[in-house]
């Protein structure tokens, strides 16, 4: 028999019975709006701190990395002789190479004149490092030595670069206490090792860290003919080169980074602790929501049983009631988490965003929440006896 | 479903009881309430049990409005056997039996014309407005066509007996239970409501039992039931 939902609805009983109570309703909203923004905010943050790990990492133009296998992250990098590349170069589905020094200096603050570990990356000035097409006229001004490019997204600690340099100010401070000059300014982004960057050249980066090796780098790119494939070369430099450097390619170099994040440190077991106290938060509030409203109606609960009502159709009012319940919580817990994390994007900088996977993971997580409680609190409903109401 | 013979009677009755017992609770605390009731009603027949209180009355009651199991002895409600049925047999039976309180035991969540519709949504092959048109046709024959869209909190005590006389009325029963309905209520509106209630039952066909130890109300019956420490009394015409 075909449902015909105009014809055969009837009272809407869940909804009245949560609208005519609005505090109760209210107090409920609160409560699952709560729980929403707290998975929101704990999840929300994992995967931005995941995806902060690798801001610089996406930005590299290459195929193929070379690393140190002593390197676990990006705070601590390991040199690898620099004549690895110059053996890659030899592959035939080779086109180009990028030595890239990688290393944490003291930043002083033009400003306050206090210091702060910044991330410096040294390269040849002439070579391709950033995918970034405006880039390489901006590298130019590197060749000249005791020059950086300050990354204008580095958090406000480092000072007020990016004003005075639009102002046209003449900014030089101290990086590992030797004067450098700001000659330009790039947009990278701070991640969660480093609260900013900036880039140079290799000879003012050995200048800056002379206890650097001159022929050492810690991380190698390599750019491979468009038709090349990838995993084949790959294999064949893993067989060539000696076993002082492991090579990734483009994905895995970026999953590397996160990878240590998610599993060599308790983030991600923090934040999922998080996001799990929020649900076990939600689940008890609506779970007494949900009790007190079956016991405060129990006698018309148990009047309906008596006109013929079924069990299982109250059961499915005090289903619909947690279905409410879940739809109504979970609107006000994505608009409070979308300006949480547009707040959280404006004073950290970590790419905080809501991500079309979580809204629906948090979603079903609300529904759950709400159902699982329903079910517990109808429970209640069995010690619903008609009998008694005579 | 259990037909009586048909040769005793011409027609069905609505209610059959055959030496029925009851006990309540279990072990040494096990106490007998109902001794061997025997009784029938006929359809449209309007009946008043009445006797002191805590005599068995209610436990009567419900047990003819499947709202029990049968322990010992016949019951047969609108054509069913009661003894041994189903949870689904006594709900699907009280679909067809209206049922008026004591208290008016209307949900407080509802207006009056919501109230009413519960019992008319019971009428499942109905469409919606139909049903609703049905809530407002009651609402008019108990006289509330303008307290419709008032709360429970907001009505009297007789208006709220008259909403419940309506939800009861409006699933069309066969048969219509009712426990005290004037004991909340004035004498006048006692009064009131207990002939709106016989008059729209015989309208209706339906058959009425009414619980009450209301002397004033007496009149109304077809024919009067008294009982005593769980045992009916010898008829009175």
């Amino acid at each position: 028999m075909k449902f015909n939902f105009w014809h055969d609805r009837r009272i809407p009983l869940a909804w009245l019975l949560l609208t005519r109570q609005p505090l109760r309703l209210l107090v409920a909203i609160a409560g699952i709006c709560f729980a929403g923004i707290l998975m929101f905010m704990q999840l929300g943050f994992r995967d931005g701190l995941f995806d902060a790990s690798v801001t610089v990492h996406k930005l590299f133009d290459t195929d193929l990395v070379l690393m140190s296998p002593r390197s676990m992250s990006s705070i601590s990098m390991s040199g690898f002789p620099r004549r690895r590349l110059v053996q890659a170069m030899a592959h035939e589905d080779v086109i180009g190479t990028t030595p890239v020094n990688w290393n944490f200096l003291l930043w002083r603050n033009p400003k306050t004149l206090s210091t702060r570990a910044i991330l410096a990356l040294g390269f040849e000035p002439n070579d391709p490092l950033l995918l970034d097409p405006s880039f390489r006229q901006k590298a130019k001004s590197l060749k000249n030595s005791g020059r950086v490019l300050f990354d204008v997204l580095s958090r406000e600690e480092f000072g007020p670069i990016e004003r005075w340099f639009s102002e046209g100010k003449n900014i030089e401070t101290e990086v590992a206490g030797k004067r450098v000059r700001v000659s330009g300014l790039v947009s990278l982004g701070p991640s969660f090792g480093a609260d900013g960057n900036l880039i140079t050249s290799r000879e003012t980066f050995l200048k800056l860290l002379p206890s650097t090796p001159p022929g050492s780098i810690e991380i190698g790119l390599i750019r491979l003919k468009p038709e090349a494939d990838t995993r084949k070369v790959i294999e064949s430099l893993s067989r060539s080169l000696p076993n002082d450097v492991k090579v990734f390619s483009r994905q895995e170099f970026i999953d590397f980074e996160k990878n240590y994040w998610r599993t060599s440190t308790s983030i991600g077991f923090i934040f999922t602790l998080g996001a799990a106290m929020g649900f076990v938060v939600g689940c008890v509030i609506v779970y007494q929501i949900l009790y007190s409203d079956v016991s405060d109606h129990l006698a018309e609960y148990a009047t309906l049983m008596a006109m013929g009502y079924k069990l299982k159709s109250l059961f499915g009012v005090v289903a619909r009631e947690g279905i409410f319940l879940a739809i109504l919580g979970f609107v006000p817990a994505y608009i409070s988490a979308q300006v949480l994390y547009a707040l959280i994007r404006g004073s950290t900088k970590l790419p905080v965003a809501m991500d079309s996977q979580r809204v629906f993971l948090i979603f079903f997580l609300i529904l759950f929440m709400c159902m699982a409680s329903a079910s517990v609190a109808m429970r209640r409903l069995i010690d619903a006896d008609p009998a008694e109401i005579f | 479903m259990v037909n009586l013979e048909k040769s005793k009677d011409k027609q069905n009755p609505t209610v059959f009881i055959d030496s029925l017992s009851h006990w309540y609770g279990k072990g040494i605390t096990r106490k007998q309430v109902l001794y061997s009731v025997s009784m029938r009603i006929e359809p449209g027949e309007v009946v008043l049990l009445t006797g002191p209180s805590g005599c068995g009355k209610t436990t009567l009651l419900t047990l003819i409005g499947a709202l029990r199991t049968v322990d010992k002895g016949r019951l047969i409600v609108l054509g069913r056997e009661l003894q041994g049925s189903t949870r689904k047999t006594r709900q699907l039976l009280r679909k067809n039996i209206g049922m008026i309180f004591q208290g008016h035991n209307l949900l407080r969540c509802l207006t009056a014309e919501q109230n009413v519709q519960m019992g008319s949504d019971l009428l499942s092959d109905l469409s919606y407005r139909s049903r609703r048109d049905r809530a407002r046709q009651w609402l008019r024959a108990v006289g509330l066509e303008d307290q419709m869209d008032k709360l429970p909190h907001d009505l009297s005590g007789g208006q709220k007996q008259r909403v419940a006389i309506a939800r009861a009325l409006s699933a069309q029963p066969k048969l219509l239970l009712a426990d005290e309905p004037t004991s909340a209520l004035d004498s006048v509106t006692g009064r009131e409501i207990v002939s709106l209630l016989k008059r729209l039952a015989i309208e209706q066909r339906c058959s009425v039992l009414m619980v009450t130890h209301d002397p004033r109300i007496l009149d109304v019956a077809d024919r009067l039931i008294k009982m005593e420490d769980g045992r009916l009394l010898p008829v009175i015409e």
